[in-house]
C-alpha cells in the first residue's frame, strides 16, 4: 500500500489562461435578438430555504405563470428531484413518451442548495421522462444555475411545450424579467454557446458569476443520449465551465422542445441568501467542516488535489476498474491515466469547486489542450475533468489509454451534449461487437471499432453530433442497439443480451460488480436504472465481507439508496459525505455511514428550514419520494420485478476468454460456493455451473431486497407501506398500486 | 497462517499490518483495521506486528461516485 504523493515539480507549464475565444459574433447576435415573450414579476429570496413558489413555463404556447410550493409538497417532497418527481407526475398521462409535449423538464435545487457554509451544496436535480427508459429519470448536476435560480425567487422551474423554432429562456432575478427569445442564428455546442450568452446577458465583466446557462449540444439532437450542460464562471480562468446532468438523455428532450438554452442572472451571491432559521449552527457546522477536509484530506483520499479520478489505480488495484466492456478488471496501461497523470495535467491554479464555499473543490481543469479532430480541430480548449467516470468509461473500459484523446472525448462529449458515462459503455458495447464479429466494417460505415481506436472513436461521436452513418445508430444507446442489431441477423440475440451493459435502457455506470452481489443489485435494483448514486457497496459486501447474508445485503439495499436519495431531494452533492471523513470515525459505530457527517447533514437541514429533523426521519423523507417514483414508474408501465433484470454481463463472466483470465477465482467459487468439483470439467461446463449459481442468488438477493423496502415479490410498493409513509394521500398513487396486489 | 477478511494469508515472523496491506494490494487510503478485534490506528500500521492466527478485518470505506 503506497499513497499517491503529489510533486508539485511535475506539473506541465500549462498557460491557463490561454484557449481560443468564440465571442467574434457576440454584436451580430445582440442586434439581432427577438423577444417573443416577456413578463416582469417580483423577484424573491428564500425564507427558511424556500420560496414557495416554482415557475412554469410551456414553449409553445409562451405560457408563464408562477405556482405555489404548498405545504403538502414541501412535507412530502421536500425539494429537489421530489419536486421534479411532483411536477412531471401531475404533468403527463400513462401514454406520455418522452417527445410528446406535455413531458417536462423539472430543475429544482432543493431548500439547502445555495448555501456557502458547508461543502457541496450547489446542487440542482432534474428530472424527465426519459428517451432512454420511457420512466422518469433524475440527475444531479452542480455549476450555478440551481441556485441562481432559487436566489431569483423559484424554487423549481417546470417547462412544458415544444417550440416552433429554437428559444433562449431568460430570468433576470435582479430586475425580474422573464423573457422568451427567439434564439438566434448561431452556436449550438455548449463550449460556444456557454461562452457567447455569459458575455450576452452579463450587464458588465463583474456580472459575469452571476450568469449561468444550460444548455447542449448538436448531439443531442441525433441521439437519445443528450445531456445537459450547467455553467459556471471560472474567475481565475476568465473562462466559462461546465458540470452536467448526464444521465439518461434529458438533453435529448431539451432540444427535442427546441429550447437552445436556459440563462439566469442572479444576485451577487452572499452566505445569507437562503435566510437560514439557524445561521449559528450552519456556520459552526461548516467551519468543522472545512478543517476536517483542510487536515485530513492530504492523507485521506486527495479530493482537493486529485478528484475522483483519485479511484482510477484503486479500482484497477482492486480488479474492479471496467476494461474492454467490463469483461476485465484491470489494465497494466492503466498508469497512463490514473492520478499520478492527471496531478501533473490539470491546472491547479487554486482550489477549484462548482459552487461558493465548497472546500472539497474536486473540479479539475487540463488546460491548453489543442483538438486534433471534429470542427473545433485546431482550437486550443479548457477540458473539465476527467472525472473518475470519464477516466474509465471513454478510457480503460474502450481501451484508450492514450491520456490527450481522452481529454479530447471528454472535451467532445461535453460540447456535444452527450453523457461520457453513457457514451463509455455505449462504445465498450460496439467495440466488443466489432471483436465478436457482431459488428465489421460494412455496418459500421467503414469505422474500425477496434480496442483503443481512438480516432474511429471519435469519428462516431462526429458522425453522432451530424446525425449520420453508423454514429446515429450508436447514438440510440445500448439497448435499442441490441435490438436493431438482433433485428438485422447480426448475431447471437443471448450473446448481444448478455454483453450489453444496460438495465432499463440505461448504460451502466464505471464500476465492476461481478463479484459483488450486493452491487448487482445496487445497480439494476433502482429506480432510474444503473447509476452508482443510489449504492456502492462494493468493498463492504466484496472486500470487506461485511454483509455475508441475502438480509445484510438488502439492509444495505435499503439504507443507502435511501441516504442517497436525501442528498438529490436538498440540493448536496454526494461526495462530501465519505470522501472525507473525521479522525475519531474509525471509532464510531457504523463507520461505514460517516455518523458524525450524517449529524451534519440532518443539522444543516434542520438549521436551514426550521423543521427539526434526526437521522431516522431524513430516511423517511426519502423513503416518501423513493416509493413515490416505484410507483411512477409502474404508472408508466415499467417498475416491476422483470424490469430490474441485469444483463449477465454484470453477474458474471459471459465468455470463455473472460472466464479463463481469472479460472483461479471462478474455480474456487465452484468448490466453495456450489460444493462441487472443477476438475475434469470444461470451461463451458464451469460457466454453466457459474450461470445458474449466479443468476439464482441474484433472484434470491431481489427477493429480500423487495421484502425489506416493502414491496411484493413482484416489486411493488405494498398498501401498508404507502400508508405507513403517508402516500395513501394521493388517490393516484393507491389506484396505480391496486392493479398490481 | 492469519485470516484476513476471512481469507486465509500465510503468516510470517515478524509481519505487520503494512506487511499485510502490502500482501493483499490494499491500496484504498480510507481503512480501519482491527487485529483480534482491536482498532489499530493508521500511524501503527508500519509497527504493529501480527500474531500468528490473528483475525484481521480491514475494512474499507464506501468510496465510488
Amino acid at each position: 500500500m503506497s499513497q499517491l504523493v503529489f510533486d508539485p515539480t511535475k506539473v506541465m507549464p500549462i498557460d491557463h489562461t490561454k484557449r481560443t475565444e468564440y465571442l467574434d459574433g457576440l454584436a451580430a447576435i445582440k442586434a439581432d435578438r427577438k423577444v417573443l415573450k416577456e413578463i416582469t414579476y417580483t423577484p424573491s429570496l428564500p425564507d427558511k430555504g424556500y420560496n414557495n413558489r416554482s415557475l412554469y413555463v410551456n414553449v409553445d404556447t409562451l405560457e408563464i405563470t408562477e405556482k405555489p410550493v404548498t405545504q403538502q409538497m414541501k412535507d412530502v417532497f421536500i425539494g429537489g428531484r421530489g419536486f421534479g418527481l411532483f411536477h412531471l407526475w401531475n404533468a403527463v398521462k400513462p401514454t406520455t413518451r418522452w417527445n410528446d409535449p406535455e413531458n417536462e423538464i423539472i430543475i429544482s435545487p432543493g431548500p439547502v442548495a445555495g448555501m456557502t457554509q458547508y461543502a457541496g451544496t450547489g446542487k440542482s436535480l432534474v428530472v424527465s421522462l426519459s428517451p432512454q427508459t420511457d420512466i422518469p429519470i433524475d440527475s444531479n448536476v452542480g455549476g450555478y444555475f440551481g441556485p441562481l435560480l432559487k436566489f431569483s425567487g423559484f424554487d423549481a422551474l417546470e417547462l412544458q411545450g415544444k417550440a416552433n423554432k429554437d428559444v433562449i429562456l431568460f430570468i433576470d432575478g435582479v430586475k425580474g424579467i422573464i423573457r422568451v427569445e427567439e434564439a438566434p442564428v448561431g452556436p449550438v455546442d455548449s463550449h460556444v454557446l456557454g461562452e457567447v450568452l455569459t458575455h450576452l446577458y452579463a450587464e458588465d465583466e463583474a456580472d459575469l458569476p452571476n450568469i449561468s446557462v444550460v444548455s447542449t449540444g448538436a448531439a443531442a439532437e441525433h441521439s437519445l443520449i443528450g445531456m445537459l450542460n450547467f455553467s459556471f464562471y471560472d474567475r481565475r480562468r476568465k473562462c466559462v465551465r461546465f458540470k452536467q446532468a448526464g444521465r439518461g438523455g434529458i438533453g435529448t428532450v431539451f432540444r427535442d422542445k427546441r429550447i437552445r438554452a436556459l440563462v439566469v442572472r442572479g444576485p451577487k451571491v452572499a452566505g445569507d441568501l437562503n435566510h437560514p432559521a439557524d445561521p449559528k449552527t450552519i456556520a459552526k457546522t461548516g467551519i468543522k467542516y472545512h478543517k476536517e477536509i483542510r487536515e485530513n484530506d492530504p492523507h485521506q483520499c486527495m479530493m482537493r488535489r486529485n478528484g475522483t479520478a483519485h479511484i482510477v489505480e484503486i479500482m484497477d488495484a482492486y480488479d474492479l476498474l471496467p476494461v474492454h466492456n467490463f469483461q476485465y478488471g484491470s489494465h497494466p496501461d492503466v498508469h497512463r491515466i490514473d492520478s499520478s497523470y492527471w496531478q501533473q495535467r490539470c491546472t491547479q491554479v487554486t482550489v477549484d469547486g462548482c459552487w461558493y464555499g465548497c472546500s472539497m473543490a474536486c473540479a479539475k481543469g487540463a488546460d491548453g489542450l489543442i483538438l486534433q479532430t471534429g470542427p473545433y480541430k485546431g482550437d486550443m480548449v479548457t477540458v473539465d475533468g476527467p472525472e473518475y467516470e470519464n477516466a474509465a468509461g471513454l478510457g480503460s473500459n474502450c481501451g484508450v489509454f492514450d491520456p490527450d484523446y481522452l481529454l479530447e472525448l471528454n472535451f467532445y462529449c461535453d460540447t456535444y451534449g452527450i453523457c461520457t458515462i453513457t457514451y463509455g459503455t455505449l462504445t465498450a458495447f460496439v467495440m466488443e461487437c466489432y471483436q465478436r464479429g457482431i459488428l465489421d466494417k460494412q455496418r459500421t460505415g467503414g469505422l474500425e471499432m477496434t480496442w483503443g481506436n481512438a480516432e474511429a472513436d471519435l469519428e462516431m461521436m462526429h458522425q453522432m453530433a451530424r446525425g449520420e452513418g453508423f454514429g446515429k445508430i450508436a447514438g440510440m444507446g445500448v439497448k435499442k442497439m441490441k435490438e436493431y442489431f438482433i433485428r438485422n441477423g447480426y448475431g447471437d440475440p443471448q450473446l448481444i443480451n448478455d454483453i450489453g451493459m444496460e438495465n432499463k435502457g440505461l448504460e451502466y455506470s464505471q464500476y465492476m460488480s461481478k463479484e459483488s452481489l450486493a452491487q448487482q443489485g445496487g445497480y439494476a435494483l433502482t429506480n432510474k436504472g444503473p447509476q452508482h448514486d443510489e449504492a456502492w457497496l462494493i468493498f463492504m459486501d466484496m472486500v470487506n465481507k461485511q454483509l455475508p447474508t441475502f438480509e445484510d445485503k438488502a439492509e444495505a439495499l435499503y439504507y443507502f439508496p435511501l441516504f442517497r436519495t436525501w442528498f438529490g431531494l436538498n440540493g448536496f452533492c454526494k461526495l462530501p459525505w465519505n470522501d472525507v471523513v473525521p479522525s475519531d470515525n474509525a471509532s464510531q459505530p457504523e463507520p461505514q455511514k460517516v455518523p458524525e457527517h450524517v449529524q451534519n447533514y440532518v443539522d444543516l437541514f434542520s438549521a436551514t428550514t426550521g423543521i427539526q429533523i434526526d437521522k431516522e426521519e431524513l430516511i423517511r423523507q426519502s423513503a416518501k419520494v423513493y416509493n413515490f417514483q416505484r410507483v411512477f414508474n409502474i404508472r408508466m408501465g415499467k417498475g416491476l420485478r422483470l424490469h430490474d433484470a441485469a444483463p449477465y454481463r454484470s453477474l458474471g463472466p459471459v465468455t470463455k476468454e473472460e472466464y479463463e483470465s481469472r479460472a483461479e477465482r471462478y474455480d474456487q467459487q465452484i468448490v466453495t460456493e456450489m460444493g462441487l468439483d472443477p476438475k475434469g470439467k470444461s470451461t463451458e461446463e464451469k460457466m454453466a455451473l457459474h450461470r445458474e449459481w449466479r443468476t439464482g442468488r441474484f433472484s434470491q438477493l431481489m427477493d429480500a431486497v423487495y421484502t425489506r423496502r416493502g414491496w411484493t415479490l413482484d416489486g411493488v410498493p405494498t398498501l401498508a407501506r404507502l400508508q405507513e409513509l403517508g402516500l395513501d394521500a394521493f388517490p393516484e398513487v393507491v389506484a396505480v398500486v391496486k392493479q398490481h396486489l | 497462517m492469519i485470516l484476513v477478511n476471512e481469507e486465509p494469508l500465510a503468516w510470517q515472523v515478524g509481519m505487520t499490518v503494512r506487511d499485510i496491506l502490502r500482501a493483499k494490494n490494499y491500496r484504498f487510503p480510507m481503512l480501519i483495521i482491527h487485529v483480534n478485534d482491536t482498532l489499530i490506528p493508521k500511524q501503527d500500521y508500519d509497527t504493529t506486528v501480527v500474531p500468528d492466527e490473528a483475525v484481521v478485518k480491514v475494512i474499507h470505506l464506501i468510496s465510488g461516485g
